[in-house]
């Protein structure tokens, strides 16, 4: 390989320019990308403590498989595990690119992984569509300097569907505006994407809590997989907080709640991002999650269908607990709509082995998925994230201690996407 | 009252700090062999107790019972097999080849049992707090220190009052007059790996089921394991758990000025006790 002057990117401009020119030259560009393979990379968190967010992506995969065979198209999927680490996340997007040599590549689950295989992807000139991170945390967590507004770029390659901080923190005051309180909010920030992002004085949950009129107590950035939290849960004593909420990964959560329990903070509301996404985390709290209440992004009850198979989204749910055994997870819709958009992408783009028509094409895109439609260039965001950002609705839930065992998500707020019918309303903790 | 229980929580997580540095300080004070492996071994100890758990569906103390003894002969043979062969004059050897233990046994937990995190569960007593004035203090954190405390008290019993105590003793005051006395160096030094083990064992169920573990999680506890034996100074095991507490403390003082100086306050308090005592607080006699 030593003295080979052309390398694989050079192969790949060449072949790409190849068919390009086939495609302009008259011939039906549409019948290429339907008979030739299209190969998908998939970079997850599939073990570590993010892994319940990867729990769902077996089943979605092989779901999606089969679907494209009985379509006739021919589709292969290289899933890679993040391990929850960034640093390997950025590797197997590498390995994908270069080794795999795959056409388009699918990220999902938190900023640690979205974040380095977009960044890689846009390096690299290859398409890449990125969702379950909220937006802010994607897009500005990229840039070059994150704390100079007038210095962010869009990006040519990498596109992201999911809601931002802005649609959080109006459900979650939307939730809390249900119970009585005496609007004194504790926050839980880690160091992290996430956590940096909703504590931050501009963009994050402080200015936005000031104007409506809640006090909110930050002891400040911890590191994840801490053994301790009693400076958190002190200060939230010393505040008489009666709401917490924060942006904590799983683990974390329970050793916190755990404590918080131990010493006797007794707070009417939790609610907490990320964390209390699954149904895992909860019951591995026992009795003592009943109540607490999260984010949601998808639930069986949401009104969509899926552009693949035309599934309603209570089908899909039910599939997966049939196939597992296990109880639905978020995750679910976003994982089977990444899919439902690469098919679409790859359907529009005129050369599949080009970067930038497929770019193009995921620009182009107008698809109404299981998570609800998908486009971007939309208005409702900021002029710099037009572009690369389209987003989806957003909701409130509570864990409700079923009569049986286990736990069930009731959505009690959806001041955001009122098509999602609500299940109950807003309780206080016990 | 803030400060007094950010210092009371703080003592409590020194006890845990404690019992991972508890193992340490035997096995060096004895052979004067540093294991490297020794937060890996605790994770190893915790998946093992973890395994019983969910296998035998049964409570994580008698989980630990049963886990104990296995560890010791793990302890017992690791060290006879593969740890004495290392042991000589020179420092090098022992450090490299438990380094490499360490990863050996994190990438062989690894391929086991994924990268996922895993917690130990104990029911009710998890949440379980009990009042002390104007403090709250958790049953689990109260017994961790409780635990280590016993575990001080019982290893010092056992070497200043026992048969096999004043073996131990013998030996790391002199290998060779102890091998003329009718002492088996190779076979006390066994032992008392075994023994550290039994303590990691303790230390892995406390671990366990106060936070997550995973398989690369050993080296952090390395370090507070480390720092702890060298605050307290080298081979004195009340020292070790002085070591511990100070740790513990310095983090909850750091962590209640501001979060992000949690983990810094433990190693600044450490680097500040090296500075002013170099040989830690309580040394034993001259090694």
């Amino acid at each position: 390989m030593g003295g080979s002057m052309f390398t694989r990117r050079d192969f790949l401009k060449t072949t790409a320019a190849g068919s390009a020119l086939v495609a302009t030259s008259g011939l039906a560009a549409p019948a290429i990308a339907q008979t030739t393979k299209v190969k998908l990379g998939y970079v997850s968190p599939q073990t570590g403590p993010l892994a319940a967010f990867g729990e769902a992506d077996t089943f979605v995969v092989t779901n999606f498989l089969e679907t494209a065979k009985q379509m006739g198209l021919e589709y292969e999927v290289v899933v890679k595990d993040s391990q929850s680490n960034p640093n390997r996340a950025a590797e197997v997007a590498k390995e994908l690119i270069v080794d795999d040599e795959v056409n388009l590549v699918l990220v999902s689950s938190t900023p640690e992984t979205t974040n380095p295989v977009s960044t890689t992807c846009e390096a690299e000139e290859m398409p890449c569509i990125s969702t379950v991170a909220p937006w802010q945390p994607w897009f500005i967590g990229q840039q070059a300097n994150p704390g100079d507004p007038a210095s962010w770029k869009p990006f040519n390659y990498s596109y992201h569907f999911f809601w931002g901080l802005e649609d959080i923190i109006a459900v979650f005051t939307g939730m809390w505006s249900q119970v009585e309180s005496n609007k004194k909010v504790g926050g839980l920030f880690p160091n992290d994407g996430d956590g940096n992002a909703w504590g931050d004085k501009v963009v994050g949950f402080p200015p936005v809590l000031e104007k409506l009129g809640y006090s909110l107590t930050d002891p400040g950035r911890f590191q994840n997989l801490t053994d301790d939290f009693s400076a958190q849960i002190n200060a939230f004593k010393q505040a008489n907080s009666e709401i917490i909420t924060g942006v904590v990964i799983p683990p974390d959560l329970t050793t916190f709640w755990n404590q918080a329990k131990q010493q006797g903070l007794k707070p009417k509301v939790a609610s907490i991002g990320k964390a209390l996404l699954f149904p895992q985390t909860v019951e591995s709290l026992g009795d003592a999650g009943h109540n607490l209440s999260t984010e949601v992004w998808w639930t069986p009850t949401h009104p969509f269908k899926s552009s693949l198979t035309g599934q309603s989204t209570k089908e899909v749910a039910d599939a997966f607990s049939k196939a597992t055994g296990r109880p639905w997870t978020q995750p679910i819709g976003f994982a089977h709509a990444l899919f439902e958009i690469a098919v679409d992408v790859m359907k529009r783009a005129e050369a599949i082995g080009e970067g930038a028509s497929v770019a193009k094409a995921i620009a182009d895109t107008k698809l109404d998925t299981l998570v609800g439609p998908i486009s971007w260039g939309s208005d409702k965001l900021p002029p710099f994230a037009q572009k690369n950002v389209a987003k989806t609705p957003l909701v409130g839930g509570q864990w409700r201690l079923k009569s049986g065992g286990g736990y069930d998500l009731v959505v009690v707020e959806n001041g955001l996407a009122t098509n999602v019918p609500l299940g109950g309303k807003m309780e206080a903790l016990a | 009252m803030n400060w007094l229980d950010t210092i009371f929580q703080g003592i409590l997580l020194g006890g845990l700090y404690a019992l991972f540095a508890a193992g340490l300080s035997l096995v060096f004070g004895i052979m004067r062999l540093v294991n490297l492996a020794h937060g890996d071994l605790i994770v190893c100890a915790a998946f093992l107790i973890l395994q019983l758990v969910s296998a035998l569906q049964i409570n994580p103390f008698i989980a630990a019972l049963i886990a104990a003894p296995v560890m010791f002969g793990i302890g017992w043979v690791l060290q006879y097999h593969l740890l004495n062969r290392t042991l000589g004059k020179d420092i090098l050897p022992p450090l490299l080849v438990t380094f490499g233990l360490s990863i050996v046994i994190q990438n062989g937990l690894l391929e086991s049992f994924s990268a996922d995190s895993r917690r130990i569960s104990a029911g009710t007593l998890e949440s379980a707090s009990l009042g002390i004035g104007v403090l709250s203090a958790g049953v689990m954190p109260l017994l961790t220190f409780a635990s280590a405390i016993l575990v001080v008290v019982a290893l010092n019993q056992l070497i200043y009052r026992t048969a096999l105590g004043r073996a131990f003793r013998a030996t790391s005051d002199d290998v060779a007059t102890a091998g003329l006395m009718g002492i088996r160096p190779n076979r006390i030094f066994a032992t008392a790996t075994g023994l550290a083990m039994v303590v990691v064992t303790i230390a892995a169920l406390y671990l366990g089921t106060r936070a997550t573990f995973d398989p690369t999680a050993g080296p952090a506890r390395l370090i507070y394991a480390f720092e702890a034996v060298i605050i307290g100074g080298l081979g004195s095991l009340w020292g070790t758990l002085a070591g511990g507490v100070i740790l513990g403390v310095a983090q909850t003082l750091g962590a209640a000025i501001n979060p992000e100086w949690q983990i810094l306050a433990g190693h600044v308090a450490f680097l500040l006790v090296l500075l002013v005592r170099p040989r830690g607080l309580f040394p034993r006699a001259v090694d």
